[in-house]
């Protein structure tokens, strides 16, 4: 979902840079007084699996591939806010070495699979906490905070090609939300997979999105 | 040193960035609705460049060259994540 240069306009891409901006610099601000001596790998580790995870393309159906995003994993075992700021590294890396998402869209692209991911997979996770808190309950609402965190920013990046005059939003919107919704699965099932191998063997890892 | 568990969850990110030759390479999502609604041309590539397409320029093996790729960029993201998280609890206690 690496949006490319000349895909969006640039006030859309201005408009991205700002919000990207301002939400990075409050993310550094929130979690600095909070960071733990735990936190300081597991920062590290979850950028490196994430970077390495969103190369394994999958194929979906069509001849279309999709990628795990890994916004949903870092803000459930993290928090939106350290969420953001790996999610961040992970972009900024990919955009400045590998030329994936562009220069100029690198604000937009955080914003997408980084803020907007963030978020919603933090409250949908934090939300199926009221269905209960065993580890079942955690999987499933793991999975589904990372199904929707996908198929969220696939809308946002259908509104954003919209707004730039690229493609119009009744054909954007329900070829990204539908693509996406396949593409999700896979982020759904990662994640739970992730969050399950974590339980098994350091279920204290979890508690760390509350501090 | 103590081998600690995100020694094993390194090892495991590099151990994912070897089997990236094996990723499709269909277009993703994005990429296939560009191609089908006609805008993929309005990309415009990067003016500079590094690590282009995630290989390593002037490697003739592509798997080569994708597993160098995925093994410098797996081990550059987890030294920045890792030393920002350090400088923020700096910070933070500072």
């Amino acid at each position: 979902m690496h949006i490319p240069d000349g895909f969006i306009s640039a006030p859309v891409a201005a408009v991205g840079c700002v919000v990207a901006g301002g939400s990075v610099a409050y993310a550094v601000k929130a979690t600095k007084k909070k960071m733990g001596e735990k936190q300081i790998p597991l920062m590290g580790v979850l950028a490196a699996f994430i970077f390495a995870a969103q190369m394994l393309n999958f194929p979906i159906a069509g001849g279309t591939s999709g990628h795990f995003v890994g916004a949903a994993l870092a803000a459930i075992l993290l928090g939106p806010w350290r969420g953001i700021l790996i999610m961040t590294c992970v972009l900024v890396v990919q955009c400045l070495i590998f030329q994936d998402g562009g220069l100029f869209a690198l604000g937009v692209n955080i914003l997408n699979m980084g803020i907007i991911a963030s978020f919603v997979a933090y409250y949908i996770y934090r939300g199926s906490a009221l269905f209960g808190e065993g580890r079942k309950r955690k999987l499933i609402g793991g999975g589904l905070a990372a199904w929707f965190s996908v198929v969220i920013a696939s809308v946002a990046c259908a509104f954003e090609l919209a707004i730039s005059g690229t493609v119009p939003l009744k054909i954007a919107l329900p070829v990204m939300a539908g693509i996406h919704a396949l593409i999700g699965i896979g982020e759904g099932l990662i994640t739970a997979a992730v969050l399950n191998l974590i339980m098994a063997t350091r279920a204290d890892l979890l508690e760390l999105q509350k501090a | 040193m103590r081998f600690k568990w995100w020694h094993g969850a390194l090892i495991f990110a590099l151990f994912l960035a070897v089997l990236s030759p094996l990723a499709s390479s269909s277009p993703d999502g994005l990429e296939r609705i560009a191609e089908d609604k006609g805008f993929m041309e309005t990309a415009r590539e990067a003016f500079f460049e590094a690590i282009p397409d995630y290989m390593v320029p002037g490697i003739k093996n592509e798997a080569v060259a994708t597993i160098l790729a995925g093994l410098i960029g797996t081990l550059l993201v987890f030294a920045i994540g890792y030393s920002l998280a350090r400088l923020l609890k700096a910070k933070g206690e500072a």
